[in-house]
């Protein structure tokens, strides 16, 4: 009742009301919103000419779009305290889910990444974990001294390799590196000492041959491999890199024009509307239009980050804070591995490639940072 | 919360994720620059080497096959025509397992194990990704209809419409135009990789071999962009190719279908020539087969049937066949005894239907056993006295006598344009030492006056002869082509070295055709029987030629035995005698006489030539 009668404090209410009060009742940041439709339409643009000219694929997209956004808007009604109290109990299940994935998942190619619940669509806990593991990381760590003691940084490290590893055996290394990469930044937000960040990537890179030869299947070898050299087999596992380079190196400046690209147009350019997307980006808009894409990512990570200093307690800065700077990850991730930086992992880049599953946990995590930053009381809990 | 830990300090962690922020704020500047520069690098810096990759992918260059050119007869008859077939190909880029499309491809239209074969062997050969390969020539309207119904089902496989050549006259051209089929391993090596890069079939034999370059035409190229599954979408630029030369031929298709009539169930062989420029007019040889199987592959079975047939079809006895020539020799042996002075118009013999040398007791006898009684050469060409000729040849010598023949062509290949045609032989002294390691016997020439021994002549060379012979003396080489279709008299026939026979005595050429009329048309003449009632007047000399056994005397089986052990009957003849149309060779194998079997074909294609057709081209103007 207290915590009601703070939120809606009539002289707040004032103080706020210059900037847009309908979006702050909605609950919902509009400059966010504005950049996220804005991307949104951008990446139904790339995908019409992507996918082949194909009103199918962006009509399906676009029925996703507004799934994934009534799902942020719901996300974004829910007060963080509210995430904060079930973060374990959510946590749990995950892992438990996780669990079951490897027992009774379904899935292809080799991976078991579905779970398959009678009664419950077919759903993929991984992607659940991306958010729930930054919010378990956040939830310990705001309970304790911060910065962190070494023992708080190992129990995270804990909560966070335990579903890591759970994915990785599914296998899937693209995600598995996205939910570490968000409960380390929670851990480093939280002000972990440079010495224990040290120490841990010198064990990460003395633990990499072993990582090799114990955990990594083949196809992931191949994929490190094929990344180091890809003219070793330009028609096999080589040939989508190529192809891609290619794609990005042909469209120059300033591109060869909307649907002009004759690498994705020609079907040269494989995964062209999923993974490889930004190729098709890169060939018709040129490298004016591949700035102009990361300038619109670099103002949401900017507008996140805003958001995640603003926020009111060390639980939901640290969330706000790991969860935009995830989204970057993605984009770097994806753009790096299309143009040869980096191995062929599995990221798609975000609200651009086709896909719903990625949409949707990225529009929750957004729903749950306009929750942190619609969701203020006049005093700093 | 324990007690031995600190109590949280709200600002302290403000200042703290301030401070990580600012650090966060800079690691994600610099990835972005990381591929800001990654990108520049793509994208600016190597720019043109990923656009020429770009292009490089999406841009082909394809050949176009050039038309083949058409062959026509003298009169504008078509007798090599191309017609669009449908091969059902297969691109084995698009297929998931071959041996499953070949019984998905087998429940739907026949395919043989042979077909399956030389696609497999096709398949080897390189070509280029997605490039399709044939499995099956020829659908017929059925299969192809069936294929399409099915073409979903049939992932990588798909009707092709191609042109293939087709001969309209089958069987009547094989042996004179010959035909085409498809390139092999070894002609790709040979023949020009730029020019025929799009083309599928080749000369192989005959006229369709030998203007192989003029028929083909020049290749033309297209610049095209294509999908990465080879599908062409659009042309970029084109060469057209310059389609290969139409052929006029000295040919006349209608008689050479009615000596196919006339030569039906025989082993035997006509060539007629115009003696005024020794086109050919007719070249046939029997029995013979369709060059249609030929074209787009022939199946084993029918290959081997032909290939093992007693009667040799494949084998071309207008061009290839070697006999010996027999009495038609005596026209011109009487010619080169009269201007060397071996003998004279005069001098006659008392023949009793032997001759012996001095010093020899071989008996040379006549063909008549009583011997024809007092004879001189006028007489002994009509009648075709064998002792008469004995005298001569051994008194004229084998050099004269081969210097003579030589004049009108035997002993080589002469024509212009048809190579595969053999040189016989004309023996002399050389050659008996080279070839049987023995010096000429005086027995040798007496053989070689009446034909037979060691001399042969296709029946090409034959009528060549008897073409120069009907010229009197002026040479024309044997060719096929008349004209190509822009109207140029072809370049790469084959220089004309034979030159005009110069005699001591030229007026002895109107006597030796005189003789050979007596043959035709007076009442000891061999051949009088296909001389009689003719509407115009025939110079002729018949043959029959002892059966030594040729190439394929090996294949003989026993009921076949006798009737090839028969003699050859040959004729030569040109008519009319003073103004010449035509000058025909006919030989049939095991024919028996001369007279009997060849000069009756030999009238008949004079009739054709001289009245049966000229008749009807007036009919056809007068209906129209």
């Amino acid at each position: 009742m207290s915590r009601d009668f703070q939120r809606h404090m009539p002289g707040m209410e004032r103080h706020l009301g210059r900037r847009a009060s309908i979006f702050y009742r909605l609950h919902l940041d509009p400059v966010m919103l504005g950049l996220l439709i804005i991307l949104c339409f951008v990446g139904l643009f790339i995908l019409y000419s992507a996918s082949g000219q194909s009103w199918e694929h962006v009509e399906k997209q676009a029925i996703r779009f507004a799934l994934a956004f009534t799902v942020m808007f719901v996300f974004a009604q829910f007060d963080p305290v509210f995430f904060k109290r079930w973060s374990p109990f959510l946590f749990v299940m995950g892992v438990a889910a996780l669990a079951g994935v490897m027992f009774f998942g379904t899935g292809a190619k080799g991976a078991q990444r579905w779970l398959q619940i009678p009664g419950l669509p077919r759903f993929q806990p991984s992607e659940f974990m991306k958010l729930v593991v930054p919010m378990m990381v956040a939830w310990y760590l705001s309970k304790r001294y911060l910065p962190p003691s070494l023992k708080s940084v190992a129990g995270a490290l804990v909560l966070i390799m335990i579903p890591v590893f759970m994915i990785v055996k599914q296998p899937d290394l693209g995600t598995s590196i996205l939910i570490a990469a968000a409960g380390l930044f929670v851990l480093l937000f939280a002000g972990i000492s440079w010495k224990i960040v040290g120490a841990f990537v010198a064990t990460l890179a003395a633990f990499a041959p072993i990582m090799w030869t114990f955990v990594m299947r083949d196809y992931q070898k191949q994929r490190v491999l094929t990344f180091l050299d890809p003219e070793s087999d330009p028609l096999g596992s080589g040939w989508n890199i190529i192809q891609s380079k290619t794609a990005i190196g042909s469209g120059g400046w300033w591109g060869k024009g909307w649907l002009e690209g004759t690498q994705s147009q020609l079907n040269f350019l494989p995964e062209s509307h999923t993974d490889f997307i930004i190729a098709v980006c890169a060939e018709e808009f040129g490298f004016v239009g591949v700035l102009g894409l990361l300038f619109l990512y670099l103002l949401i990570v900017l507008r996140g980050l805003h958001i995640a200093v603003k926020a009111q307690d060390s639980y939901s800065r640290l969330l706000a804070g790991s969860l935009i700077l995830t989204f970057f990850v993605y984009v770097f991730v994806n753009i790096g591995m299309v143009s040869g930086l980096l191995p062929v992992v599995g990221v798609p880049l975000p609200l651009v490639s086709y896909g719903g599953t990625s949409v949707v946990t990225l529009m929750s995590a957004f729903g749950v940072m306009m929750s942190i930053h619609t969701h203020r009381t006049m005093i700093s809990r | 919360m324990r007690h031995s830990q600190p109590l949280k300090d709200p600002n302290r962690e403000k200042r703290i994720y301030a401070f990580r922020t600012v650090i966060a704020l800079l690691v994600v500047a610099i990835m972005l620059a990381a591929l800001i520069v990654r990108m520049y690098d793509l994208q600016v810096e190597n720019h043109e080497h990923f656009q020429t990759l770009s292009d490089k992918n999406r841009m082909q260059l394809r050949s176009v096959s050039p038309t083949r050119g058409l062959i026509y007869d003298r009169n504008g008859v078509l007798l090599a025509d191309n017609q669009p077939i449908f091969s059902l190909v297969v691109v084995p880029e698009q297929v998931e397992s071959l041996e499953q499309m070949y019984l998905q491809v087998a429940a739907i239209v026949s395919l043989s194990a042979d077909e399956i074969t030389s696609f497999k062997r096709r398949l080897k050969r390189s070509r280029r990704p997605y490039q399709s390969v044939v499995l099956k020539s020829n659908l017929d309207e059925t299969e192809i209809a069936r294929v399409e119904v099915r073409r979903h089902e049939l992932e990588g496989v798909e009707v092709q419409a191609e042109l293939a050549r087709y001969y309209p006259l089958a069987e009547a051209t094989s042996h004179s135009l010959g035909y085409v089929g498809r390139i092999n391993e070894k002609e790709l090596k040979s023949l020009d990789v730029k020019n025929y890069s799009a083309t599928r079939y080749v000369g192989k034999l005959g006229v369709e071999k030998f203007y192989e370059s003029e028929l083909h035409g020049t290749v033309g190229f297209q610049t095209v962009e294509a999908n990465a599954s080879n599908r062409v979408l659009r042309v970029l630029e084109s060469v057209a190719p310059e389609p290969g030369k139409n052929l006029y031929l000295h040919l006349d298709a209608r008689l050479q279908l009615r000596i196919m009539d006339m030569l039906k169930g025989k082993r035997a062989a006509v060539v007629a020539i115009e003696p005024s420029s020794g086109g050919v007019l007719a070249l046939v040889s029997t029995p013979s087969y369709d060059p249609n199987l030929f074209v787009t592959g022939i199946d084993h079975a029918s290959y081997s049937a032909l290939r093992d047939s007693l009667d040799i079809p494949l084998f071309n006895r207008a061009l290839r066949g070697q006999y010996p020539p027999g009495s038609t020799i005596k026209p011109i042996v009487g010619l080169g005894g009269l201007d060397v002075g071996a003998t004279t118009k005069e001098y006659s013999i008392m023949d009793y239907g032997r001759y012996q040398l001095k010093n020899d007791k071989r008996i040379y006898r006549d063909w008549k056993r009583q011997g024809h009684g007092r004879m001189d050469l006028f007489g002994a060409i009509e009648e075709s006295c064998d002792v008469y000729f004995y005298e001569l040849a051994f008194n004229m010598g084998v050099d004269e006598m081969s210097r003579y023949l030589g004049f009108f062509g035997f002993g080589s290949n002469q024509s212009l344009d048809i190579s595969e045609a053999r040189s016989g032989i004309l023996p002399d002294r050389d050659w008996k030492r080279a070839i049987r390691g023995l010096p000429w016997f005086p027995g040798d020439s007496l053989n070689m006056g009446i034909g037979q021994g060691f001399m042969l002549s296709t029946p090409l060379q034959l009528a060549t002869a008897t073409a120069v012979l009907a010229n009197r003396g002026k040479w024309v080489a044997p060719r096929l082509l008349r004209e190509t279709g822009d109207g140029s008299i072809v370049l790469s026939q084959r220089p004309d070295t034979g030159s005009d026979v110069e005699l001591n005595k030229p007026e002895n050429w109107e006597y030796i055709v005189d003789t050979m009329e007596a043959v035709m048309h007076s009442k000891k003449g061999t051949a009088r029987g296909s001389g009689r009632k003719a509407a115009y007047r025939i110079a002729g000399k018949t043959g029959t030629a002892q059966v030594v056994g040729i190439a394929q005397g090996e294949k003989y089986d026993a009921e076949a035995l006798a009737e090839r052990h028969r003699d050859h009957a040959l004729y030569i003849g040109f008519a009319p005698a003073d103004d010449p149309k035509i000058a025909v060779a006919v030989i049939v194998e095991n024919g028996g006489g001369g007279s009997s079997t060849a000069a009756p074909i030999g009238r008949a294609v004079f009739d054709e030539w001289l009245v049966n057709l000229p008749l009807e081209e007036g009919g056809v103007l007068d209906e129209s």
